[in-house]
């Protein structure tokens, strides 16, 4: 059977990073899968646990009241959510629902974040890493907002 | 890389009639293929519809409105011409407004379509919004003879899942498991199951290899920039990557400058690019 550390080592999230943080990130982490359907976190609750998606997909979702509930982002195989865990207040921004059956590694957000103030290393080789990801998605935000394949007023 | 039989024109069409005069044609059926978006079936008066090779466009009238340039969205070979069109302005409405008996003019075709691969090459075909319709007839030419091609994928990018167009269709490719499809929205309510985010995104699914890939792009032109720069990025050559670029268009025989884009006239010497070429003009702002 596949050890959690053989689970982060295999993941693009923590490609190439050095095997001693990996073993750090393990001593955090929980092997999690959810039924399709199922509600993984709700906007405004504690961001308390960080994912790594393996199979399946996640559709992040923002309801607002009188248009219903709005997917904005769905994640899949090799991607992450949950980014929250690294910035106060640390709470989800957004509701996180299983599309289909899922299987992620769970980083327990305390856990991660005490390793990562008592072995700076080891924050800083994760900020660089989920940094990349809010830049993407950042863009890809834009780029939505843009409404490209809408027609110009 | 050989070019399909596209044509660079002068003052006739691909099959020698002149390229100044409309010709007639009556439309025999429409359909609606996403909000807004309406598929004409065309025939022609005197003759069959000219050959044509994916990526080309025709000019259509709409007598008594106005003209535009419209790709071709149907089978290369067929008996009829067919044409997607999204109402946006006086021209396209009333095109898209023809109903079956209506006459309909025809100019064309014009311009330098997809190439097609060399024997055996990977294709990825990345399109955005209506960018599909001028992309389709090079994906029935794909289908028509498979075997001719490496991995086939079609990452393909819509507003919202009503706005998805030649669904139905779509799903049938999907289904005959010949080419690898993977759509995404923009925007989406809970029932719908697919990818929401942009078309870059869809990305790194796709096992590019750049040795022999290529790639071609159609939709708005800042999303095949983007596209354009993240498989460069990820080692695909800016010559093998194909843009379709749209500028408004009068003569569609390079007589006018209406399509003028830096040096290039896009309806003579396009509207299909290589990235490389287009690269630094689409760069440029209000060009
Ligand atoms: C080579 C080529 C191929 C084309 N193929 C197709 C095609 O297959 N189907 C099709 O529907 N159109 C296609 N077009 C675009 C079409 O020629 C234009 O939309 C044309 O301007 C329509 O004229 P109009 O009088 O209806 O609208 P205009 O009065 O010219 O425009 C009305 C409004 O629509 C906006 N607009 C214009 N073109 C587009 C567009 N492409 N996408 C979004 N908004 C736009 C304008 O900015 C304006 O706000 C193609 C253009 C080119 C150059
Ligand atoms: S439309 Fe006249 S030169 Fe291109």
């Amino acid at each position: 059977m596949e050890t959690l550390e053989q689970m982060l080592g295999a993941h693009p999230f923590f490609a190439g990073l050095d095997p001693s943080f990996i073993g750090l990130a393990s001593g955090c982490a929980h092997d999690v899968s959810f039924a399709a359907g199922e509600f993984i976190c709700h906007e405004g609750d504690a961001a308390d646990r960080f994912y790594l998606v393996r199979e399946g997909h996640v559709a992040l979702q923002i309801s607002a009241p009188g248009r219903g509930v709005a997917t904005f982002l769905t994640v899949g195989p090799g991607e992450v959510f949950g980014i929250n865990w690294l910035a106060p207040p640390y709470r989800w921004s957004y509701d996180a629902r299983t599309v289909e059956k899922t299987h992620a590694v769970a980083l327990d957000a305390t856990c991660l974040r005490v390793k990562c103030e008592n072995e700076p290393a080891l924050g800083y080789a994760l900020t660089k890493r989920v940094l990349p990801v809010l830049i993407e998605r950042l863009h890809a935000c834009r780029t939505q907002l843009l409404d490209l394949y809408g027609v110009p007023s | 890389m050989a070019l399909m039989s596209a044509h660079r024109l002068s003052t006739t069409s691909g099959c020698g009639v002149p390229a100044d005069v409309p010709r007639l044609g009556y439309v025999r059926g429409r359909r609606s293929d996403a909000p807004g978006v309406w598929t004409l079936d065309i025939e022609m008066a005197d003759d069959a519809p000219c050959d044509f090779a994916p990526g080309q466009f025709n000019m259509l009238t709409a007598f008594g409105v106005g003209e535009a340039a419209i790709s071709i969205s149907g089978a290369p070979g067929g008996e009829r011409l067919i044409h997607t069109i999204r109402d946006v302005g006086p021209v396209s409405h009333a095109l898209a407004n023809l109903a079956p008996g209506d006459p309909i003019g025809v100019r064309g075709p014009f311009g330098v379509g997809w190439p097609m691969a060399t024997p055996g090459s990977d294709v990825l075909i990345i399109a955005g919004g209506l960018g599909l319709a001028p992309l389709r007839p090079s994906i029935y030419d794909i289908l028509a003879r498979r075997d001719a091609f490496g991995a086939v994928t079609l990452l393909y990018g819509s507003r919202r899942p009503e706005d998805i167009v030649f669904h139905a269709e779509v799903e049938a490719w999907r289904r005959e498991k010949k080419i690898n499809i993977e759509l995404t929205v923009d925007h989406a309510g809970v029932d719908w199951r697919g990818h929401v985010g942009v078309v870059t995104g869809l990305l790194p699914r796709v096992q590019l290899d750049p040795s022999r890939a290529i790639a071609l792009l159609c939709g708005p032109e800042v999303m095949m920039r983007f596209v354009g720069a993240a498989l460069t990025e990820q080692g695909l050559d800016a010559t093998k990557i194909f843009v379709s670029m749209e500028r408004n268009m009068k003569c569609a025989i390079g007589h006018c400058g209406h399509c003028q884009l830096g040096p290039t006239f896009i309806c003579r010497d396009g509207p299909v690019f290589t990235y490389e070429r287009m690269r630094p003009l689409m760069s440029v702002k209000e060009l």
